[in-house]
């Protein structure tokens, strides 16, 4: 585990890199200002099981509310992308409880009347903003949960493409609602029936299932490795689209142009 | 959000910036014109893998003395993995095997996108499914897939050119059948993902967007913005938990060991449960192991972009079981890999950031490869910038890379496109005062996948009975090096393969009742015979990182 490159690096770090006091669910800390949340906690001995997941800020697992010292605002980010600040006193949230509807997205239609009967929470938003603040993706919750209330499914799931679903709104909504369990509907009735189907999509599987191209992968199964190669090296390079969308290739002996 | 971190580059980066800006005009022309850094040729290319790429190097590497791999050269991370001893002891457990906990048709260890679309098919055909997982459900590399998805759908493209870039990319060493498959069901899986609600970039008609990647000859990744994952992985998520009757998911619950029914077939496992530090016995009628990589096995010393959960557990389990493991000596280091700001010090830049324009830049601010290279080959011509030609750029933290010069972006595809396409990376870095549509990147090679694993055919099937896998856990699809977009779509085609494939096995097979771990205790007796002298158990499930100040740094010396 290469421990010596890392204790190089840690080494180095203890020299140069000036330490803060942090709280830990109370317990205080000096740790690299430098570090995240996550990344402090591990430095101070904390192992995670729940609380962490992709150490990339995408997958939500890592929700942390926390307080500045005089400060009486209580502030939430990711733990693995928020930097520890002085007299930071943090604490992680495990778990949102939260009611995900069972549904069956070939029976529903992508209207308001569904959203509303799945989630009838929808309708108790009371439009404080509360959710978009707190949200660590900077994403307008309000705003989406807005547009379902107008019925603008498309407009809900283009806001809300970006929602983790670490569940800090529907912890902070005085009106207790679900938001980000709304938003995936729409995001899923949006894909499946607001956006046009790709024509080009269903004609590739039809020719496929057709067994269009079996003589073609037959062909390049029984190759050499010899020839396999060559073919490799030559074969012809589409350009970027931003040079030539209208690109048509000049051998077509591999593709089904109908 | 987080407030007061955005501080940007120091002045003493900034400076280097500027040599990026000077020539970036001049590179705009070219590109513009369609004149390109060459791309090497595949005796260039080979040449530089062997010099600098890691794998290929001499050292951090032994001879593996037990097992079904015995005598081939495994990195020693992954040897270390494999000569280890069980976490639990077989005879303690011998009363607890007569009393299952749970029963079930299929049992699925991992719940990432490969566990997800097993279990999606096997309930299509009729089958109960318990999902396994060792964090939250759905917590996995499928949630960190950035770029995209391949699929040749568009008319100027067919599976033969995409079966083509794929054997090549590998170096022509992947099994053939299996890249047959993985090419000619990726539409199928596309439109599957399309019902499903999925959300892809599109325009107004409903044509996929599709851009290239590495080592790609025709547009054919599927996205949705840079966070295809995500969006794919929550869909299916929400998709499973519509259907709790049928699929149960364990979380928090990894598995410590196969169990082995009295036909020699796979019957089940041994669950542990992180937070209660309970053991449990799940009976089922087959497993399928789609455990995911081993990223954080910091394979020489590198960061990784994997999840926090990916410590190779599927590959000691079915190991120890009998499965032999295929191409398993080259790890891919992704390309671009962040190098500043140090809190997302080793996470990926997607390579969906060179298709849309993006060039690598040393700190002459000289353009030095083409910028779809395939990614081993990338990698190991910013290793060589670094070390050999000292041309990397040095951050405060005293690591290095090269610039990933994304205001080449905007200036290609119009201003908006970086914020647009590349949502999820803008924000990341905004966080910490850098506007990647106007400011470059600095990048070095991170641990990004295992391109090998366990040996299947191409149905999922393993050479023992009852055990089948899917997803990054398995090997051979790759070869020795896989391309952007190839991964996100074999979790799907494999993992729909074993979907079906486990219930007409269930259908088919007639197994045993009497659950027993004694492989367990060959593999013991193995490892005492071949003078493994060691402590260390397996699977490892969670990385140690208490008490370190910073993530792992390269191979530097």
């Amino acid at each position: 585990m290469a421990t010596k490159a890392r204790g190089k690096a840690s080494g180095k770090k203890s020299s140069e890199t000036r330490m803060i006091p942090i709280y830990i669910m109370g317990k205080k800390y000096e740790v690299p200002e430098t570090l995240t949340i996550l990344t402090a906690m591990e430095y101070a001995g904390y192992r995670h099981i729940r609380g962490c997941g992709c150490r990339g800020g995408i997958c939500g697992a890592c929700a942390t509310v926390y307080r500045l010292s005089g400060d009486h605002r209580l502030k939430f980010g990711l733990a693995c992308q928020t930097v520890v600040a002085p007299d930071m006193y943090l604490a992680q949230i495990p778990f949102v409880p939260a009611n995900k509807a069972i549904y069956d997205i070939e029976k529903l239609t992508p209207d308001i009347n569904g959203i509303g009967r799945i989630y009838p929470d929808l309708y108790r938003c009371l439009a404080c903003n509360t959710c978009s603040k707190a949200c660590p993706m900077g994403i307008s919750v309000m705003d989406y949960v807005q547009a379902l209330l107008k019925g603008d499914i498309a407009g809900c799931a283009r806001l809300s493409h970006s929602c983790t679903m670490c569940g800090i709104c529907a912890l902070r909504c005085p009106a207790e609602l679900q938001q980000f369990h709304m938003a995936m509907l729409a995001r899923r009735l949006y894909g499946r029936y607001l956006q046009p189907r790709a024509r080009h999509l269903e004609q590739r599987v039809k020719q496929i299932k057709e067994g269009k191209f079996d003589s073609m992968m037959d062909e390049i199964m029984s190759l050499s490795n010899d020839e396999l190669k060559q073919r490799y090296a030559r074969r012809e390079w589409e350009p970027e689209s931003y040079e030539n969308p209208d690109w048509q290739p000049e051998e077509t002996k591999y593709l089904i142009l109908d | 959000m987080a407030e007061g971190q955005a501080s940007g580059y120091p002045p003493e980066l900034k400076k280097f910036i500027r040599a990026v800006e000077k020539t970036r005009p001049e590179r705009l022309a070219r590109v513009k014109a369609n004149q390109h850094f060459p791309r090497l040729t595949r005796e260039e290319g080979e040449k530089v893998l062997k010099s600098y790429h890691p794998d290929y190097r001499p050292g951090g590497r032994r001879r593996l003395k037990v097992g079904a791999n015995k005598g081939e050269i495994l990195a020693d991370e992954v040897a270390d993995l494999l000569e280890s001893y069980s976490r639990i002891d077989p005879d303690a457990f011998d009363d607890r095997l007569k009393k299952p906990d749970y029963e079930t048709d299929v049992l699925i260890l991992g719940g990432g996108g490969a566990g997800a679309v097993a279990a999606l098919f096997a309930r299509q055909n009729g089958l109960r499914v318990v999902i396994a997982t060792k964090l939250r459900h759905g917590d996995s590399n499928t949630i960190m897939a950035e770029g995209g998805i391949q699929a040749a759908d568009r008319p100027a493209d067919s599976p033969y050119y995409h079966y083509l870039d794929t054997m090549g990319g590998g170096h022509f060493t992947n099994n053939p059948r299996l890249v047959k498959a993985l090419t000619m069901d990726a539409p199928l899986i596309i439109q599957w993902l399309e019902d499903l609600g999925v959300m892809f970039d599109k325009d107004n008609e409903g044509n996929m967007i599709e851009l290239k990647g590495g080592g790609i000859c025709r547009r054919r990744m599927h996205s949705s913005a840079d966070m295809i994952g995500a969006e794919i992985m929550r869909v299916q998520r929400d998709e499973i938990r519509n259907h709790p009757e049928e699929i149960q998911v364990l979380e928090f619950s990894p598995a410590v060991e196969l169990l082995i029914d009295e036909t020699k077939a796979v019957s089940g496992a041994v669950l542990y449960n992180l937070e209660t530090s309970e053991y449990s016995v799940v009976k089922a009628k087959a497993v399928i192991m789609a455990t995911g990589g081993f990223g954080r096995l910091h394979i020489q010393g590198f960061p990784t972009t994997n999840h926090y959960g990916a410590t190779g557990d599927g590959l000691a389990l079915a190991y120890r079981a009998g499965v032999p493991l295929v191409n398993m000596r080259y790890a891919q280091y992704h390309p671009t890999g962040t190098v500043f700001p140090e809190q997302n010090f080793g996470l990926l830049i997607t390579e969906k950031v060179r298709t849309l324009g993006a060039q690598f830049i040393n700190a002459h601010g000289r353009e030095f490869a083409h910028p779809l290279e395939p990614r081993d080959i990338a990698s190991s011509c910013i290793i060589r910038e670094c070390t050999e030609k000292n041309s990397g750029v040095v951050a405060p933290t005293g690591h290095y890379g090269v610039w990933l010069d994304t205001p080449m972006i905007d200036l290609l595809r119009g201003k908006g496109t970086v914020e647009k396409e590349l949502s999820a990376k803008y924000l990341q870095f905004k966080r910490y005062g850098i506007d990647i549509s106007t400011e470059p990147i600095i990048v070095y090679p991170t641990l990004h996948y295992q391109n090998g694993g366990l040996e299947i055919d191409e149905w999922g099937a393993t050479r023992i009975s009852g055990l089948f896998a899917a997803g990054e856990v398995t090997g051979g699809i790759h070869g020795d090096n896989r391309l952007m977009g190839n991964s996100l779509l074999d979790i799907h085609v494999f993992g729909r393969r074993v979907g079906v494939k486990v219930s007409e096995f269930i259908k088919a097979v007639k197994k045993g009742n009497r659950l027993s771990l004694g492989h367990v205790r060959s593999y013991h007796a193995g490892l005492i015979k071949t003078g493994v002298k060691t402590k260390r158990v397996a699977p490892i499930l969670l990385p140690d990182y208490v008490r370190r100040s910073a993530p792992v740094y390269p191979h530097k010396s």
